[in-house]
């Protein structure tokens, strides 16, 4: 008798703790998911200044060097390439071959004095040379977020809510070899 | 990283109530020993000293460290390459907002962080430490300062050092009171040798045993803590950066640095990356001191195979023999973490450069030589002209002229004097010479038509 009154009680404060949990894990998700967001945000920023500052360092090393033109255009299309990739995985392709661009047109560099001499040169150098520092250091961590949200997502019990709010697994933004991290290096 | 931070703070929870405990137990015992049954009284006098403390300590340390005269917040403009640095470590850690940077006039190599909350966060570090190390070296010190605020180690020493200040403080208020009031009362009491005298004396033996052994205590937990602080922030340093290396080798530079910092003081030396009070940080290890051994934490970064907090975990548990992080820590640690190629870049500007933000408010004149070099010209400078050292030339030092008067005519009246006039170059910071000889600086905001000497009290025309 008394255990059958006590059903419904105990029956409601079981869905009680389970909407708290099922609140907890679910609000925990959107943190995690919203970090994710802004971590990606993080490196578009990054690569927008980078596609900014592209033209004006292609304007002033043709200025010195005008015999380069194959260098130029291939900075140039590498930009415009990496400008128009639309998934994760094809953008992290092109910008490969952009930064790749970006070191043979600083290699040119080094063979003209003057140019490396030029005040606006050096601060576009550094101001992309950071820029590329920049993108490495947001992917590093837009990864490391990555990976913490896709082993959260498929550990059990989290998997079943994040099934029912259909949180996807995401795509790591890779680079190939890690010396892409390296700044230009040129030997003489 | 997110798990990291977790452990962290329920240590510190721990920590920080372990410490309240002895501190409401000490000023418990105190009330007791005054007068029998004014415990609470005590309690609350502990806890208004612990307040007291805390406004003190965050007004002070503030003031101390960053209001002097040696002291200026950078702009960009004074050095891009630090902000740079400062801002691909915020992107790599995570970190919410760019914190402020402060540059700090002392040759000793340091650096240290600050901030109760993520929108005021200010990283300082001293020209010493910027002109001397290389960009790498320089973006490791600026990884160990950003994960000591993504850790929220400052505000959390902050709290511990307050709390350990208030418990020394009440202990050697009562220990100051036993010795010269209190033993003659409790030689009264005893002499009146009643039942109750024994349920006394275990309190007060109790209360003594704390009131020697609770501030040692606090203090070598205090100690531990920061030390065990230090070891973390080197960790995450090394995975921000991804170079270990760099960390290391600015820390065998700072610590071949024979100079002391000139503004440290004990409370705020647990904020510095090597202890500001011993020269190249080359403190005497022991349970008291606020950092580790230099040559320590060089060991353990240079022993890492790769760069994360795993890696770290490996290497210092083959120095020093013990573990950092929890399993759940190193679990939630990251996977592709090796460690790049150095950057091979050198200092990121010459001891002038660094130094230039400190001419500028003090008055020096800034000359640009037509060779490229920049030399500043200190107040009270004896000739009007100067030899650039580079190139050889010789450049006028800007002063303010009499007014054009007509070529070959004699000046008309001499009385009143004519007066000065100076024209401006630019928009931005200026400083001429007044016929005087002393140095007036116009900043780029100053928009009036005169300016008055503060030595002859002459007035300038500025056009």
């Amino acid at each position: 008798m008394t255990l059958i009154m006590l059903l419904p009680v105990l029956l409601i404060g079981l869905i009680v703790v389970l909407a708290l949990w099922l609140a907890g894990v679910y609000n925990g998700l959107i943190r995690l998911r919203n970090q994710l967001e802004n971590a990606w945000a993080q490196i578009d920023v990054q690569l927008k200044r980078r596609y900014d500052l592209i033209p004006n360092l292609v304007e002033t090393v043709k200025g010195y060097a005008k015999h380069e033109s194959g260098t130029f255009e291939r900075v140039t299309q590498a930009r415009n390439m990496a400008m128009s990739a639309k998934t994760v995985g094809s953008r992290a392709e092109a910008e490969n071959v952009l930064t790749g661009a970006l070191k043979s047109l600083f290699a040119v560099a080094e063979a003209y004095p003057d140019l490396k001499a030029n005040q606006n040169f050096l601060r576009l150098q550094e101001e992309l040379t950071s820029t590329e520092n920049k993108i490495a250091f947001s992917r590093q961590f837009y990864n490391d977020t990555v990976m913490i949200f896709n082993t959260r997502i498929e550990v059990f019990p989290v998997n079943m809510v994040a099934g029912m709010f259909n949180f996807m697994r995401r795509e790591f933004f890779e680079v190939k070899g890690e010396e892409q991290r390296a700044a230009p290096k040129v030997s003489f | 990283m997110w798990e990291q931070i977790r452990a962290n703070r329920r240590r510190a929870v721990a920590l920080i109530t372990l410490m309240g405990a002895v501190l409401l137990i000490i000023g418990y015992a105190a009330g007791e020993f005054f007068a029998p049954g004014a415990g609470v009284l005590g309690l609350v006098c502990a806890l208004v000293i612990f307040f007291i403390q805390l406004a003190v300590y965050y007004g002070a340390a503030e003031t101390m460290l960053l209001h002097g005269a040696n002291v200026v917040e950078l702009k960009r403009e004074d050095s891009p390459r630090l902000f740079n640095i400062v801002e691909e470590m915020k992107l790599a850690s995570g970190l919410e907002f760019m914190p402020k940077i402060y540059l700090i006039d002392d040759p000793a190599p340091n650096a240290f962080s600050m901030g109760r909350k993520p929108d005021n966060y200010v990283i300082a570090v001293t020209s010493g430490l910027v002109h001397r190390l290389n960009r790498d070296e320089l973006e490791g010190v600026i990884a160990h300062e950003v994960a000591h605020l993504k850790n929220h180690d400052v505000q959390f020493m902050t709290l511990a050092a307050v709390m350990l200040g208030s418990i020394v403080i009440l202990a050697v208020i009562v220990r100051q009171w036993l010795w010269f009031g209190g033993g003659r009362r409790r030689g009264r009491s005893e002499s009146r040798g009643d039942g109750g005298g024994q349920a006394q004396l275990i309190l007060l033996a109790v209360g003594l045993i704390f009131l020697i052994l609770g501030p040692l205590m606090a203090q070598i937990l205090y100690f531990a803590c920061s030390r065990k602080r230090e070891f973390l922030a080197d960790a995450c340093g090394g995975q921000f950066t991804r170079y270990p290396e760099g960390l290391a080798s600015a820390l065998e530079k700072i610590s071949a640095a024979s100079a002391t910092t000139s503004f440290a003081s004990k409370a705020t030396a647990p904020l510095f990356i090597v202890n500001p009070l011993y020269a190249g940080g080359d403190e005497p290890d022991s349970v008291f001191s606020s950092h580790p051994s230099t040559a320590e934490r060089i060991r353990i970064l240079r022993g890492m195979a790769g760069s994360s907090l795993a890696d770290y975990e490996a290497a210092y548990h083959k120095t020093a023999r013990g573990s950092l992080f929890s399993r759940e820590t190193l679990g939630a640690s990251q996977a592709n973490t090796g460690i790049r190629a150095p950057s091979n870049e050198g200092p990121i500007e010459t001891r002038h450069d660094t130094r230039a933000p400190f001419y500028r408010t003090r008055g020096y004149l800034h000359l640009k030589c037509d060779c490229g070099m920049e030399i500043s010209v200190p107040e009270g400078y004896e000739s009007d002209e100067i030899t650039c050292i580079r190139c050889g030339s010789v450049l006028p030092l800007p002063a303010a002229s009499e007014t054009p008067t007509a070529a070959g005519l004699p000046p008309v009246i001499p009385f009143p004097v004519p007066p000065l006039q100076y024209r401006r170059s630019g928009a931005g910071w200026e400083s001429f010479r007044c016929s005087c000889g002393r140095t007036i600086q116009l900043s780029p905001s100053f928009a009036a038509s005169h300016i008055h000497c503060d030595d002859c009290g002459r007035s300038i025309e500025i056009v």
